[in-house]
């Protein structure tokens, strides 16, 4: 069986499904049923998307290479950048709105990051001058997906 | 993705088919826009062709309801599929919107 793989896109809206199909394969050879596979999907395309908006602000500034690797109890993605240096932590919390009278002051910027963190089970960032960005995230394979 | 536009007495049902991710969501967007420019402000959104929707594509749908509320109108949701009430419920938007499991009851919610 494959366990890993790896793809560059260029940093443009219009592939990012390409990069979330390509996982989305990872992740269907690793075990896991069409709901995980949706939300590892969803997680991919929040952090293409951010990768395009915040690293190179803009599209057609420089490639996305992603990659997955399935290991025993873990499919990891990998996801690398040369734009930008991005810090997680100045992204703020997006309001999580309680009621319709939280409109108002709703605001919906650090969603994607919100989504990567509750839709897998880690994700870290780091930054470097020489490799760029990487963001990995690891979702675990339960005893039900682990062939 | 897809969108379609039926006009009724009072409200525009709009209906969204495919993927709403970075790349289409400047699309619905513009029909958003379109519906407002000739004075639409009352709309139901029929989500049931929807299999994707990143946070890109929620951010069109509260931008959508902001100007709506603003002209004393609204956006209501209906036939969200299961992923898709997972994406509203992640992201709360299940307390913001209107949220139908018929699209007919949306509509004459109006």
């Amino acid at each position: 069986m494959i366990t890993e793989r790896a793809l560059t896109i260029p940093g443009r809206y219009d592939r990012v499904s390409d990069a979330c199909q390509f996982v989305s394969e990872g992740a269907q050879l690793a075990g896991f049923d069409t709901d995980e596979i949706f939300r590892i999907e969803l997680a991919c395309d929040e952090a293409c998307t951010n990768v395009i908006q915040h690293a190179y602000r803009g599209e057609n500034r420089g490639d996305i290479r992603v990659s997955w690797q399935i290991k025993e109890r873990e499919f990891v993605i990998v996801i690398r950048d040369k734009g930008q240096g991005f810090d997680p932590d100045s992204v703020p919390q997006p309001d999580i709105p309680e009621g319709p009278e939280d409109l108002e002051e709703l605001k919906i910027g650090g969603l994607g990051l919100h989504f990567m963190r509750t839709l897998m089970d880690q994700v870290h960032f780091s930054s470097d001058q020489v490799e760029g960005n990487k963001l990995v995230m690891i979702k675990y394979r339960s005893e039900s997906t682990v062939p | 993705m897809d969108v379609n536009v039926e006009s009724f007495k009072r409200v525009e049902l709009m209906t969204v088919s495919g993927r709403v991710d970075g790349s289409t969501a400047p699309d619905l967007e513009a029909v958003f826009n379109g519906l407002f420019e000739s004075g639409n402000h009352q709309i139901v959104v029929d989500l049931q062709g929807v299999d994707f929707m990143a946070s890109a594509g929620l951010r069109a749908l509260v931008s959508a309801l902001r100007e709506c509320k603003g002209n004393g109108g609204d956006v209501r949701l209906c036939n969200p599929s299961d992923r898709m009430d997972e994406v509203l419920k992640l992201a709360g938007l299940d307390s913001v919107f209107e949220v139908f499991d018929d699209c007919t009851a949306a509509v004459g919610s109006f």
